[in-house]
């Protein structure tokens, strides 16, 4: 590495564009609603920079502390579920053949292709009450129906199928989050496990470890950054949901972000939607910060 | 004769290859069934009651569609190109030069990765509509508000992959260029530009990506004037939704797999650079 | 463990990667209490060989028997082996000591045996005084050590050793060739060490097997492998060799007559039946360069020097005679004063005793 004294002209050239880039179109935005938070209106649109605290005041009232529990809860549960069902992904991508893992990998990236609103859209089909999960659950019942009948237990299962209601709920929320990001889990998953040196496994199992337990005490492990990394790559988009939930929530799972786009759009209470916001932004900063002291320690553990 | 299954060989267990049918399932199950609806004859989104492509002639005939569609295209191919530039100047200076504030600088190019996009959103609404950013420019520069947004989340994920493409990169290349005559900006271009090449595909894909797959950015930043692809659909399914929506959705569909596809069989060739 | 049964058996192992046949065919014995080479080429299949004895590979057909056991269905943390990886796979999130406790833990041995006898492990590898250190604090020496303790804690009835040495540098290799050889006869179980290096196989085995293209050549403890090579490929791949090919004539009372390209008659000892086309090979250190012609009744061939090889203790001459092609013969350097090297392009010539030669048919 060379010092920029030594070209300061390409230095700039190389570091100037971007940097003027991040400062005029992120960091004034941001610093915009920074100041808009502890802001009062006057007038219809005019807010003036007062320093006071009372928006964030407001946006920690019970009901807006209740939608933030709310939003962290769904978040976690989200991510908790990509974590799972991502794992065996990863894990069976990384050691399959050379010539399938490009095709698996594809097949995992393809859906990015769409555009998020169209996917979150193609849920609904799949959700509703005439939709196609709920036809599969008919379809199963109606069998199983038609197998208790001889043995007289089809009294055990009602007269009808009722179908489930799947849609405009949390559950639905919840799920949309985890079709819309799921790939955001498998891909740092897959890399960290691709890194990994494979005889790691085998001395476990031919020390004698099962292969459960070599998968939570060798795999797993070793995979924590990208664990991490997959927890932070779902769990903050999550945090920040408002498409997902406007489409397949119903009323009782509005999220901060739904809050959040209603106070800049209709509500036009600006001052509100930017202390809610920063209230978002400082709870993502938390999460950041609680990984870089998950990394200190570890690397603390290692000297 | 088949070989038993070796104990690393996960993917050739039952219950992993279940897992992996049941998460494609998952994934693809409804993109599929919203792209076969497209060909349903009823207006309602339910049953299928025959077979037709008249929801493409309609999608086709939609003037606001067609021109919500070229807006969509027009921003991820300008913010691409612009990604692509700031992205890999940025990784190349980080990459190279030592100077004071580099961990701030750092730290704040990877701020746009990683906070929830609405937050971005309403900033860059605030900004525009507070900054008094121009209005009523001819087309595709009224397109400016969404692509600077696309460009603000984009770039900064080019200039990480490009950076990790430059960690592999042997220096003593560039000094050996040097030392068999090459000027500094014939190394730049013969030498580290060509290593880079793989690291600025890739970049450029992903960015292509991030801007079709964005809706968050575009609702907030685009005007009323400057209707979008994802915030036409949005509008769209909002009112009714009618087997246009799939059909629509369905050329996006097709579109950025084509585009892809391309970008894939472009990125062959250089496989072999490093 | 009975004297009489193999601690290993193969049995008509074949292994197929697909249409590759990476084993084809190995019957073979492992003695208890030996230290067992199997060495040949990269990809003749010995590596698959030994991981098919720790269950990481089936074989496609044929038996593997452990201390008279058939393995086939037992996965690799159900066999009495253990094995130290060519990378040595030491967990890094691990402290040595816990490396070295891992297999005990996850065995069920309860805790107060595992905390004695993992510094019994760390002793008998040398490495007290580093117990609590992650492996990214150890030398590469050291990690092998760790493998070696981690693997021998557990009680193995066998030990395998996949290319152990092979990222260690010259000096260190040497030291833990010593140290391996001591740690086998310390613990007394058979270790089975897979090497493509010829000298580690002669130094620190009792018996090699060498391997190529996925079948045994020849078994034989390391003096046998070098002076009485079964086949071509032996004598070629341990220490160099000279091949002079020809035909056997005739086989009379212990002796055979062959006809050498550019040699001409030659009489060796042969107690086989007669073969037609065989080849006479000759180890360079049991050749002899001569400024003039030699009065002597070996096989003598006038040549020019093409090129030295020097070793220091010794140098490689290469000749290019006139009549057998190029050979390369060893000289020692025993006296400062005498032995004038010799130039490149000098004339010379090279002479060697028929019986110092063997008679190769394969």
């Amino acid at each position: 590495m060379e010092n920029w004294r030594r070209q300061p002209w390409v230095f700039a050239t190389f570091i100037g564009p971007g940097t003027l880039w991040l400062f005029l179109f992120f960091l004034l935005p941001l610093g915009w609603i920074w100041l808009f938070a502890v802001g009062e209106r006057e007038g219809p649109v005019d807010i003036v920079v007062t320093w006071t605290l009372e928006n964030y005041r407001e946006a920690l009232q019970p009901v807006y502390l209740q939608l933030f529990l709310k939003t962290f809860l769904i978040a976690l549960v989200s991510t908790a579920i990509c974590l799972v069902v991502a794992f065996p992904v990863a894990l069976a991508i990384c050691f399959a053949p050379d010539r399938y893992k490009n095709v698996l990998l594809l097949l995992v990236i393809l859906p990015f292709w769409t555009n998020m609103l169209i996917r979150t859209y193609a849920m609904i089909a799949m959700l509703r009450q005439n939709g196609f999960v709920n036809d599969g659950i008919g379809l199963l019942w109606t069998a199983l129906k038609y197998l208790l009948t001889p043995v007289g237990l089809d009294g055990l299962m009602g007269e009808r199928f009722a179908p489930l209601p799947l849609l405009y709920n949390n559950t639905a929320v919840v799920l949309g989050i985890v079709y819309v990001y799921l790939p955001f889990m498998v891909l740092p998953l897959y890399a960290n496990l691709e890194k990994l040196d494979r005889s790691l496994i085998e001395a476990s199992l031919d020390l004698g470890a099962s292969q459960v337990r070599t998968f939570f005490e060798i795999i797993v492990r070793l995979a924590k950054p990208g664990i991490v990394s997959g927890i932070i790559l779902v769990f903050i988009p999550a945090l920040g949901t408002f498409l997902i939930s406007d489409l397949l929530g119903g009323p009782d799972s509005q999220l901060i972000g739904n809050v959040v786009e209603r106070q800049f759009r209709a509500a036009n209470n600006l001052p509100l939607g930017s202390a809610l916001s920063f209230l978002l932004l400082y709870l993502t900063f938390i999460a950041l910060a609680l990984r870089a002291w998950f990394a200190a320690r570890a690397e603390k553990a290692d000297a | 004769m088949r070989n038993p299954i070796g104990p690393l060989e996960f993917t050739r267990r039952g219950w992993v290859r279940l897992w992996l049918l049941a998460v494609f399932v998952f994934l693809y199950a409804p993109i599929v069934i919203l792209v076969a609806f497209s060909f349903n004859q009823s207006r309602r989104n339910i049953v299928w009651t025959g077979f037709t492509t008249d929801w493409y002639g309609r999608a086709l005939n939609n003037a606001s569609l067609i021109e919500a569609f070229t807006n969509s295209i027009m921003i991820a191919l300008i913010s691409t190109v612009l990604s692509v530039i700031l992205g890999g100047l940025l990784a190349l200076g980080l990459y190279r030069f030592r100077f004071p504030g580099k961990p701030v600088l750092d730290g704040v190019a990877a701020l746009p990765i990683v906070i929830p996009e609405i937050c971005l959103g309403v900033a860059l609404l605030v900004f525009y509509a507070r900054a008094g950013w121009p209005t009523g420019l001819p087309w595709p520069l009224n397109l400016s508000q969404v692509i600077i947004g696309h460009v603000v989340f984009s770039f900064p994920f080019v200039a990480v992959v490009v950076r990790a493409r430059m960690e592999g990169f042997d220096r003593s290349l560039e000094e050996a260029s040097k030392d068999l005559g090459a000027s500094e900006w014939q190394t730049f271009w013969n030498v580290t530009l060509p290593y880079m090449k793989t690291g600025l595909i890739a970049g450029a894909l992903l960015a292509m990506t991030l801007s079709l797959d964005d809706f968050v950015i575009t609702f907030f930043t685009s005007g009323p004037e400057t209707i979008t692809f994802p915030v036409k659909i949005y509008s769209m399914v909002r009112q009714s939704v009618t087997p246009e929506v799939n059909a629509a959705s369905t050329i996006l569909i097709l579109f950025t797999v084509l585009l892809t596809v391309i970008a894939l069989k472009f990125q062959k060739p250089s496989e072999g650079v490093g | 463990m009975s004297n009489g049964v193999p601690i290993v058996r193969f049995e008509n192992i074949e292994k197929s990667f697909g249409s590759f046949k990476a084993v084809d065919g190995v019957t073979l014995d492992v003695p208890n209490n030996s230290f067992f080479a199997l060495l040949g080429p990269s990809g003749c299949g010995k590596t698959t060989l030994l991981r098919m004895l720790a269950g990481f590979e089936h074989p496609t057909s044929g038996r593997i028997l452990i201390d008279g056991e058939d393995m086939a269905g037992i996965p690799p943390n159900k066999r009495p082996v253990n094995m130290v990886f060519q990378s040595y796979a030491v967990f890094p999130h691990m402290t040595v000591r816990e490396n070295v406790g891992y297999g005990l833990k996850v065995s069920g041995v309860p805790k107060s045996e595992i905390a004695p006898r993992v510094e019994e492990a760390i002793q008998m590898v040398r490495l007290d005084g580093f117990a609590d250190r992650k492996p990214d604090k150890l030398s590469g020496g050291q990690r092998q050590r760790v493998a070696l303790a981690r693997a021998l804690v557990k009680k193995p009835k066998l030990l395998l050793l996949d290319e152990p040495l092979s990222a260690l540098d010259k000096k260190l290799r040497e030291d833990m060739q010593l140290e391996l050889v001591r740690l086998q006869q310390e613990v007394g179980i058979s270790f089975v060490i897979v090497t493509h290096d010829q000298d580690e196989a002669l130094s620190m085995a009792d018996l090699i097997a060498v391997m190529n293209r996925g079948k045994v050549l020849q078994v034989a403890p390391p003096w046998d492998l070098y002076e009485e090579p079964n086949c071509r490929f032996v004598a070629d791949f341990i220490g160099e060799m000279n091949l002079f090919e020809g035909r056997m004539l005739s086989v009379d009372g212990g002796h055979a007559r062959l006809d050498l390209k550019g040699i001409g008659l030659v009489d060796v000892p042969w107690d086989y039946p007669a073969t037609s086309d065989v080849a006479l090979a000759v180890r360079p250190e049991k050749m002899r360069l001569y400024r003039e012609e030699p009065e002597l009744g070996w096989v003598r061939l006038p040549g020019k020097v093409a090129q030295v090889a020097y070793f220091g203790d010794n140098s490689q001459v290469f000749v290019e005679t006139s009549q057998a092609g190029r050979v390369v013969v060893l000289r020692h350097n025993q006296s400062r004063s005498r032995d004038e090297p010799y130039r490149t392009g000098a004339d010379c010539w090279v002479a060697f005793e028929p019986t110092d030669g063997i008679v190769l048919s394969d």
